[in-house]
């Protein structure tokens, strides 16, 4: 999938990586390439792998066997390197509890590379710009513990803000935030990523990946059964759903063509939306809405996941997959 | 990460309960026996007890005898057992190691917060016990005749002042030596688990099965290398002349757990898969 991975680097690329815990293969011989600028989702029911195969990425679990390479560089050999240039949210924001949330980021921004010396002077620049970005620059001096869920997420992010990374690795970034709180967010990664962050982003939630990614990885039971890019993988069907008042005149002008009629709305079998709606209006036929029907990326899931592997999140509403925003004409 | 480290130890609430109730319990004692004016006769209840009534400058001594035995290990292992298990519960260990804080420069800073925790526990106690001790027992009929602040020893022999500092000072140094090694377990024990209680428990397990074998003689070939084993030698300083050999080999047995603790927290630590 990846022919353009010799033109742009990967930040990641990983090879046969393959992780047992005792008897269970949680990630299984993975092999996946990211290449860098991209916005990449990946998918998967929960307990596929993919807290794993990020906590790998970062060093924190080490591999079975498999080799990857991260900005370029081996890990976890070069963590010493790589690290300092990601930022990360894994699975779920923590915060020392007794501790305010400016308090609990200059401390964790002490305790990396640069410590007390360096970067000392910016530090507290570092931390009002993050605390800025996720939208929390007012917060007072009350401990973490008393925040909610939504506030510990931002806090999250801003922690993985903190030294301007190259790479953001987030695992359910949009936890606990309420809507709003999701699409602030979404705006402040595609606005970091058009300055040329490369974000990815682990998520069972089809809707987020389909509203914010370019590309997408989908695990299913270990394994690395997809790696495409979101607008390859939504093509078109081939089909047009048309919509109109004269159905039965939409019917007979296309002779043979329409594969289903379901009240006003025919799925026509048609590679070119704009001529078709030209063919029709000629005819005299009336048209309130056409587009071009795409395969939404529930249906891509659900036939490359294992069946009832995770029912409950995998149900979970999908806007885009309904009404999958194509050319609408009249 | 060492600074940060030393930071975050004193901004808990815990730590400075720990060292409150720790300076408490002395400072108890010498209320009611000031009140009461009944010390316990020499060879019964805690070491010093009979002397301090006396003169209050040993008090210190007596009072780090009260805390040995059972609350000052208790504190270090509520300290030790959460150093790098409280991190993974609370989720912080993962976001700290992706810094990137190294582990091994991890588990340094976790170890010198705990010898910090320790010394100064060890010096607050020693330093209000003093101040206590004084206020409620005075100097001691000493001061008239033996010039200034001139107490006995166990042995009879009258101490200077400045002979007493120096050997509370060896006391507190050594005590601190202790109770580091008991920390440098608790620390091992930490990497072991994701559950604070556990390691701290484990710690005081420990100490208690060393307590229990120390009196066993069948248990005489062991009890050399127990834990607890030369936890009291520091009774010895106050002695005249001072008798150094079972100091000696206390510090011996002491930093072997340290530098043993040490090195199995690292064994474990440097390749465990964090999945917490």
């Amino acid at each position: 999938m990846s022919v353009d991975g010799a033109a742009i680097t990967d930040v990641i690329a990983t090879d046969g990586l393959t992780k047992r815990f005792g008897r269970v293969t949680a990630v299984d011989s993975v092999d996946l390439r990211i290449p860098e600028g991209v916005r990449f989702g990946l998918l998967g029911p929960n307990g596929s792998g993919k807290t794993t195969l990020v906590r790998m990425l970062l060093g924190l679990v080490h591999p079975t066997s498999g080799a990857m390479e991260v900005l370029g560089r081996s890990m976890p050999r070069h963590a010493a390197w790589v690290l300092p240039q990601i930022g990360a949210l894994v699975e779920s924001p923590a915060a020392w509890g007794h501790l305010s949330g400016r308090a609990n980021l200059r401390l964790l921004d002490a305790a990396g590379p640069g410590g007390l010396g360096r970067l000392r002077r910016d530090r507290r620049a570092r931390v009002e710009q993050a605390l800025e970005r996720v939208g929390l620059a007012g917060i007072d001096r009350r401990p973490v513990r008393a925040y909610s869920l939504g506030m510990r997420q931002r806090l999250g992010i801003a922690a993985a803000l903190l030294r301007a990374p190259r790479l953001l690795l987030l695992d359910e970034p949009t936890n606990g935030l309420d809507p709003r709180g999701i699409h602030e967010m979404r705006a402040l990664f595609t606005e970091l990523n058009d300055a040329g962050t490369t974000v990815v982003l682990s998520s069972h939630l089809l809707s987020e990946v389909e509203a914010l990614c370019t590309r997408v990885g989908v695990m299913d039971a270990g394994r690395l059964v997809l790696s495409q890019d979101l607008d390859a993988l939504r093509a078109p069907t081939g089909r047009v759903l048309l919509r109109t008042p004269d159905p039965a005149t939409a019917v007979a002008v296309l002779d043979g063509r329409v594969e289903r009629r379901s009240g006003d709305v025919l799925t026509v079998r048609h590679d070119d939306p704009a001529a078709l709606n030209a063919q029709l209006v000629a005819n005299g036929v009336r048209v309130s809405a056409l587009e071009a029907q795409r395969r939404s990326l529930e249906q891509v899931m659900l036939e490359l996941t294992g069946a009832g592997a995770d029912r409950v999140d995998r149900g979970r509403g999908t806007p885009g997959a309904g009404a999958p925003a194509g050319e609408v004409r009249r | 990460m060492i600074a940060v480290e030393l930071r975050m130890m004193l901004r808990r609430p815990r730590v400075w309960l720990c060292w409150a109730l720790l300076c408490a319990l002395p400072a108890l004692v010498a209320v009611l026996l000031a009140a009461t004016r009944l010390a316990p006769p020499p060879g019964r209840g805690g070491a010093f007890l009979s002397a301090v009534v006396a003169n209050g400058q040993l008090f210190p001594a007596a009072a780090l005898a009260l805390v040995l035995p059972v609350f000052l290990p208790i504190t270090v292992a509520i300290v030790a057992g959460d150093a790098v298990a409280g991190e993974a519960s609370a989720g912080t260990l993962r976001y700290l190691l992706v810094r990137p804080v190294g582990r091994l420069r991890l588990l340094a800073a976790k170890l010198l917060s705990v010898a910090v925790f320790v010394l100064l526990a060890v010096l607050l106690v020693t330093a209000t016990s003093y101040g206590v001790g004084v206020a409620a027992f005075g100097f001691g009929p000493d001061a008239a005749v033996g010039g200034a602040g001139g107490i006995a020893s166990l042995s009879g022999a009258v101490l200077t002042p400045f002979d007493l500092l120096l050997r509370t000072a060896i006391t507190v140094g050594y005590l601190a030596l202790c109770m580091l090694a008991l920390g440098a377990v608790g620390l091992f024990f930490s990497t072991l688990t994701d559950s604070p209680p556990a390691a701290t428990l484990g710690v005081l397990a420990l100490v208690v099965a060393g307590a229990a074998l120390q009196p066993l003689d069948a248990a005489a070939a062991i009890e050399p290398f127990l834990p607890t084993a030369h936890w009291l030698a520091w009774i010895d300083l106050y002695r005249d002349p001072i008798l150094w050999e079972d100091l000696r080999a206390g510090i011996e047995v002491q930093a072997g757990y340290v530098l043993v603790a040490f090195g199995a927290a690292w064994a474990n630590f440097a390749t465990k898969d964090i999945t917490s």
